[in-house]
C-alpha cells in the first residue's frame, strides 16, 4: 500500500517540478533547498563549512602548519585550543590544515578517477565491441582484486608520495566509475538524436561530451559523492597506516595515528581528527540520500 | 538441473581463470618499476657487483616467465619465497597469522550476520517508522566512519574509561580459545560494526522490493499478519540477494581486517602486509596480497553459486 502513495507523491512531485524550470533554476534550486530533509540541510552544511576551513585555512590557523609551537602533548589550554601533538605542534592548527589537504587530495583524485572512468565508460558505449570487451575486462580483472590491498601492493612498488596515492587510487577507483558510465551511457546512445549525430558525422568527442554526458549527469553527480566519500576514507585509512599523506604534511589520518597513546589517558584529542573525517562523509551521504531519493528511485538500490 | 550444473561450472572456471590473472597481475607488477627490484632496494649508492650479487641471489636473472612459473609452483606446494627484510620463510610468517586474521573474521561474522539480519527484518517490518528511520540514519553514518575511528571510540570507553576489555589484543598459539575470544572481542566488534550497517541496509531493501510484487499483495489483501507476510511469503525469496550481501561482507571483513589490527596490535595477515610495504619488503606484500585476493575471489565465487542455486526461477526454468 505504501508502496503506491509515494509512486504518487513523486509524480506530483515532478509535475511540479516542470512550471518551476520556466521560473528559473535558482528560484527551483532555493525551493528545493528549503524543502529538503534535516539530515540533507545538515550536510549540505557540513560540506560546506569544510570547504570554508579548507579555502581559508591560512587565515583561520592561529599557527603555521607545521610550526613547532609549545611542549610534546600540552593539554587543551587558552594558547592552545585543543592542546599540542606529538612534536609539539598546534592540534587546532593542523586539523585545520588538515582539511584543505586531506580533502584536497581526495577531491583532485576522485575528478581524475571520474575522468579517466567517466570517458572510458562512455567510449565502450558509443564505440560497443572490441573497446567495450578490452575495456570491460580489464575492469573486471582490477576490481576482482580488494581495493586497499591493490593499493597496498602498488605502493610497495612505486613508494609513497602524493602523486603517486593520487595516481594508484584514481586508477584503481576509475573501475567503479567506468562500470557507472558504461552502463547508464548505454542507455543513452541507442536514443534517436544519437543517431542523428552520428548520422551528421559528429565525431567520437563531440557525441560522448554534447550528446551522452548532458544525459547522464544526475546519476554521475550523484556516484561522485559516494566514490569522494570512499576515496576519501581510503586515503585517510593509507595515512592512517602511515602509507598514504607524508609528514610533515597535516592529515587527519596520519594525526589519529600520531597521537593514539593519548587515548590510553582517556584524552579525546586524537579522536578529533577521526571525527572530522566522519562528519564529513556522513555529510556527504546524507546529501547525496537525498539526491537520489529526488533525481531518481534509485534510493534503497547500493 | 544440467543447466544449473553448466552455470555453476561455468562460474568456476571463470574464477580459476580471474585467480590465474589475478596471480599474473601481482608477479607483473614488480615488473612496471623504472629499473628494477635489486636496484630499488640497494639503493643508488650499491656498487655494480652488489646489485648483480643480489640479482642472482633472488634470481632477478632469470626472464620473467621462469620466475613466475617457479614462484607459482612453489606458491602451490606453500613454498613463498623468502622475505627480503628478515630472510625467513614467508611460509612460516604466514601461517599462525593467517589462522589469527580467519579466527577474527569467523568472530566478527558471527556476531554480525544474525545482529544483521535481525535489524534488517525488522527495519522493513516497521517501514518508514520511527525505528526504521533511526536504524537508516545509524547505519548510513555507521558505513561513513573510518574504521579506526570506530576502534578507538572502542577503546576509549570499553578499555580506558570502563577497562572492560583488553585494548590490546595479544594472542599466541597457545591462548586457550574462550580467552582469544575475549581478547579479540574489541577487534571483531569494530569489525561488526563497520558491516551490520551494510548488510542490513541491503537486507531491508531486498525485502522492501519484494513487498511491491503482485504476490504480496494477494497475501496482504488476504488479510494475513504483517508478520508472517514478511516471514513466510518475502523472506523465501530474499535470500539469494541476502546471501549475497552476507558473502559480500565477509569478502569486505577480510580487507576492514588489515586497519583494525594495526589499530589493535592484533598479530595477523594485516599488520604483517602494513609492516611489509614499509619495509618494501615485496616478496612478502606478493604473498600476502595473492592471500587475501585469493581469500576475495573465493568468497566472491561463492555469492555468485549460492545466488544461481537459490534463485528459484533458475531451479525451476519454463
Amino acid at each position: 500500500m505504501t508502496e503506491r502513495t509515494e509512486t504518487d507523491s513523486s509524480l506530483s512531485a515532478s509535475e511540479a517540478f516542470v512550471p518551476a524550470v520556466r521560473a528559473g533554476i535558482w528560484s527551483v534550486v532555493g525551493r528545493e533547498l528549503w524543502k529538503a530533509p534535516f539530515s540533507a540541510k545538515f550536510g549540505l552544511l557540513v560540506v560546506v563549512a569544510y570547504v570554508v576551513v579548507a579555502v581559508f585555512a591560512p587565515v583561520l590557523a592561529p599557527f603555521g602548519e607545521s610550526e613547532i609551537v609549545g611542549s610534546e602533548y600540552e593539554p587543551w589550554s587558552e594558547d592552545f585550543l585543543l592542546g599540542t601533538d606529538n612534536l609539539g605542534r598546534d592540534m587546532l592548527t593542523r586539523l585545520i590544515y588538515g582539511a584543505r589537504n586531506t580533502i584536497g587530495i581526495a577531491f583532485v583524485t576522485t575528478c581524475l578517477a571520474f575522468l579517466i572512468g567517466g570517458f572510458g565508460g562512455i567510449l565502450a558505449a558509443i564505440l560497443g565491441g572490441w573497446t567495450d570487451q578490452l575495456l570491460s575486462r580489464l575492469v573486471d580483472v582490477l576490481m576482482a582484486i580488494p581495493q586497499l590491498i591493490f593499493a597496498l601492493l602498488l605502493l610497495t612498488i612505486v613508494g609513497t608520495s602524493v602523486p603517486a596515492l593520487v595516481g594508484i587510487i584514481a586508477v584503481l577507483d576509475s573501475t567503479r566509475v567506468y562500470r557507472l558510465a558504461r552502463a547508464v551511457s548505454m542507455n543513452v546512445v541507442v536514443m534517436d538524436f544519437v543517431e542523428a549525430s552520428r548520422l551528421r558525422g559528429e565525431g567520437i568527442v563531440w557525441i560522448a561530451t554534447r550528446e551522452v554526458l548532458p544525459n547522464i549527469l544526475p546519476p554521475l553527480a550523484a556516484e561522485f559523492g559516494l566514490r569522494f566519500c570512499f576515496v576519501f576514507l581510503l586515503i585517510s585509512a593509507l595515512s592512517f597506516l602511515g602509507l598514504g599523506i607524508q609528514p610533515p604534511t597535516a592529515d587527519w589520518g596520519s594525526m589519529v595515528r600520531d597521537n593514539a597513546t593519548l587515548i590510553t589517558y582517556s584524552d579525546i584529542t586524537p579522536l578529533l581528527p577521526a571525527a572530522a573525517i566522519a562528519l564529513l562523509t556522513v555529510g556527504v551521504n546524507f546529501v547525496v540520500d537525498w539526491f537520489l531519493h529526488k533525481s531518481s528511485g534509485l534510493r534503497d538500490d547500493h | 538441473m544440467y543447466k544449473i550444473v553448466k552455470m555453476v561450472a561455468q562460474r568456476l572456471a571463470l574464477g580459476l581463470v580471474t585467480l590465474f590473472v589475478v596471480s599474473l597481475i601481482i608477479f607483473l607488477g614488480v615488473e612496471l618499476l623504472p629499473g628494477d627490484l635489486a636496484q630499488e632496494i640497494l639503493g643508488r649508492s650499491a656498487t655494480e657487483e652488489t646489485v648483480a650479487a643480489f640479482r642472482r641471489d633472488l634470481g632477478l636473472d632469470l626472464p620473467p616467465h621462469t620466475r613466475y612459473i617457479e614462484w607459482l609452483a612453489g606458491i602451490v606446494q606453500g613454498d613463498f619465497g623468502r622475505s627480503l627484510a628478515s630472510q625467513r620463510e614467508i611460509s612460516e610468517l604466514i601461517g599462525v597469522r593467517l589462522q589469527n586474521t580467519l579466527f577474527l573474521a569467523a568472530l566478527a561474522a558471527i556476531i554480525s550476520v544474525p545482529l544483521a539480519l535481525f535489524l534488517g527484518v525488522m527495519a522493513a517490518l516497521y517501514r518508514n517508522s520511527v525505528y526504521d528511520r533511526a536504524v537508516n540514519v545509524v547505519s548510513l553514518s555507521a558505513v561513513s566512519f573510518p574504521e579506526f575511528f570506530i576502534a578507538y571510540i572502542l577503546i576509549l570507553y570499553l578499555a580506558v574509561k570502563f577497562p572492560w576489555f583488553p585494548s590490546l589484543a595479544n594472542v599466541d598459539p597457545t591462548t586457550p580459545l574462550m580467552e582469544r575470544a575475549y581478547r579479540s572481542f574489541l577487534p571483531a566488534l569494530t569489525l561488526t560494526l563497520v558491516v551490520v550497517a551494510q548488510m542490513m541496509r541491503m537486507t531491508r531493501a531486498a525485502i522492501i522490493n519484494l513487498l511491491a510484487s503482485p504476490y504480496i499483495e494477494m497475501a496482504n489483501l488476504k488479510g494475513l499478519s504483517r508478520s508472517r507476510v514478511i516471514l513466510y511469503h518475502a523472506l523465501p525469496n530474499a535470500w539469494a540477494p541476502i546471501i549475497n550481501v552476507i558473502v559480500l561482507s565477509l569478502a569486505y571483513l577480510i580487507v576492514g581486517v588489515v586497519v583494525v589490527e594495526v589499530v589493535f596490535i592484533y598479530p595477523g595477515l594485516g599488520q604483517l602486509i602494513v609492516d611489509s610495504v614499509r619495509t618494501r619488503d615485496i616478496p612478502v606484500v606478493q604473498a600476502c596480497s595473492l592471500i587475501f585476493a585469493a581469500t576475495y575471489i573465493l568468497l566472491n565465487l561463492t555469492a555468485d553459486v549460492l545466488t544461481i542455486l537459490t534463485n528459484p526461477r533458475l531451479l525451476h526454468p519454463k
